[in-house]
């Protein structure tokens, strides 16, 4: 199994969370997101790890942690929504399936994006008041969003994160 | 009654309007009534429009309230880098009611907002009067209310727009207020400056009937019962040919009234410019001349509903 290989490319991980599949361009950017850099945690880091499906891809192994700030998972799932995300306890991956039966993927936000992204009307009152954003989903199998101050509607290409 | 902000038309219920549409008959025949009377409305104008300042003003000023505010931001802190939310903040301590109007859009409802934290606020509810190209819920509401009133009813009315349907706010708002009404639209534009796909799918997903043409014919205007005429924006056009092909295209004369029902009534979101002659104006179902004068008793009727008072 390709999920079982890849893992073993960087060490053995007894427990904490395993994000795999990150676009390799996206890599740098959800550490950041993520805030990994100021974790005490051991990390490690998998950059342009060859990948069957993808090519090359990055990985991130965090140890001894399985909760983050959701509103960061959010926003990493916008820039990579098919990476798999495995919780590792003992050695063991805790869950495998997501509910719909697919891997478990990074959680794209579920009727809101509270924060996460920028509106692209410059004379939207989120782009010009200290203050979070807030989108709700116009389709979300397309990746359209409504600013719900300004009602712009931005399309995925166009996402800019906050 | 509870204080409720009015911040946009697609947050008002049909039962909001029908009551808003009563108050305002009520106001009409009675505009003088001291339902305000030792209550402080505060008109802060971001920027200046005197057409409904004026208008505001006037519905509290009927109603016996005083008015506090500014109109041009830039006699007021917030050139000083002062945040909206510090503004409101502080005009929350002094008024009873906040009318709004602010060049950035969504500011209206960031100030609904701000004033809804029972950690700063004395529940003192907004009234939008206008952020930017969004939102100018009491010019739609006073749209219905001369439907309304020309019509006797608003239920099944045939709404002819003509104009700029693409960037026309009053246009999409005027949509989002008569859905609850089963209206039939005809929608008349020239290509450049079509109804946008968003409204369509309003319609489409309401189940509301509507017909789109780019010929602006006496055929539609004698099937209409509201004939609502907008400008036509030179600065949306970046060819001048095609503005002026189409500036002269959509402009309504008199003698196209000819064949048209008794009950037909033309409104306009004023100002105008060249789309209605002036030989129009003569014609009683020209109700545009009218239709301002209506926006004071739709005002004060929206006054007191967001203070919660019984009128
Ligand atoms: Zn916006």
């Amino acid at each position: 199994m390709e999920q079982n290989d890849s893992t073993k490319q960087v060490a053995a991980i007894k427990n904490g969370t395993v994000i795999d599949h990150i676009p390799p361009e996206h890599l740098f950017k959800i550490i950041d997101i993520l805030e990994i850099g100021d974790m005490d945690n051991t990390v490690t880091i998998g950059y342009r790890l060859p990948s069957g499906k993808m090519g090359r891809k990055g990985m991130i192994k965090i140890f001894d942690k399985t909760e983050f700030d959701q509103t960061a998972l959010e926003k990493a799932a916008l820039l990579a929504p098919n990476a798999t995300v495995n919780k590792i306890i003992d050695y063991k991956v805790s869950l495998d399936k997501d509910e719909n039966g697919g891997k478990p993927c990074l959680p794209l936000p579920e009727k809101e994006l509270r924060n996460i992204v920028k509106c692209t009307n410059p004379r939207c009152i989120t782009n010009n008041e200290p203050m979070p954003t807030l989108f709700t989903w116009v389709d979300r199998g397309d990746w359209t969003i409504k600013c719900e101050y300004c009602g712009r509607k931005i399309k995925k290409e166009n996402f800019e994160l906050k | 009654m509870g204080k409720k902000s009015l911040v946009s038309i697609d947050e008002c219920s049909k039962e909001y309007i029908l009551e808003i549409l009563d108050c305002a008959r009520r106001f009409e025949q009675e505009p003088n009534r001291k339902l305000l009377e030792g209550k402080v409305v505060a008109t802060l104008f971001f920027e200046p429009s005197t057409r409904t300042r004026l208008s505001f003003e006037t519905a509290v000023n009927r109603l016996g309230g005083r008015v506090i505010g500014f109109q041009d931001a830039s006699t007021t802190s917030s050139t000083k880098g002062e945040t909206l939310r510090d503004t409101i903040l502080m005009v929350n301590n002094y008024a009873d009611l906040i009318i709004m109007r602010h060049y950035l859009e969504g500011a209206a409802k960031y100030a609904s907002e701000i004033l809804s934290i029972p950690e700063f606020s004395r529940g003192v509810p907004v009234i939008n009067a206008g952020d930017g190209a969004n939102q100018h819920p009491s010019q739609t509401l006073l749209d219905i209310y001369s439907i309304w009133k020309t019509q006797g009813k608003l239920t099944d009315q045939v709404v002819t727009i003509v104009g700029d349907l693409k960037y026309g706010r009053a246009v999409h708002s005027l949509i989002a207020g008569l859905w609850h009404f089963n209206p039939t639209f005809h929608f008349i534009a020239p290509n450049e400056l079509k109804l946008p796909d968003e409204q369509k799918s309003f319609c489409d997903e309401k189940g509301i009937q509507y017909y789109e043409h780019t010929e602006f014919t006496e055929e539609i205007i004698n099937r209409s019962d509201i004939l609502y005429m907008t400008r036509i924006q030179r600065e949306r056009f970046t060819d001048m040919e095609v503005y002026e092909r189409v500036k002269n295209v959509y402009v309504l004369k008199l003698d196209m009234l000819n064949g048209s029902k008794d009950n037909l009534r033309i409104l306009h979101p004023l100002p105008r410019v060249t789309e209605i002659a002036s030989d129009v104006d003569s014609s009683p179902k020209a109700y545009f001349i009218h239709q301002a004068g209506n926006g004071i008793f739709i005002r004060q009727a929206i006054l007191c509903k967001a203070l919660g008072i019984n009128a």
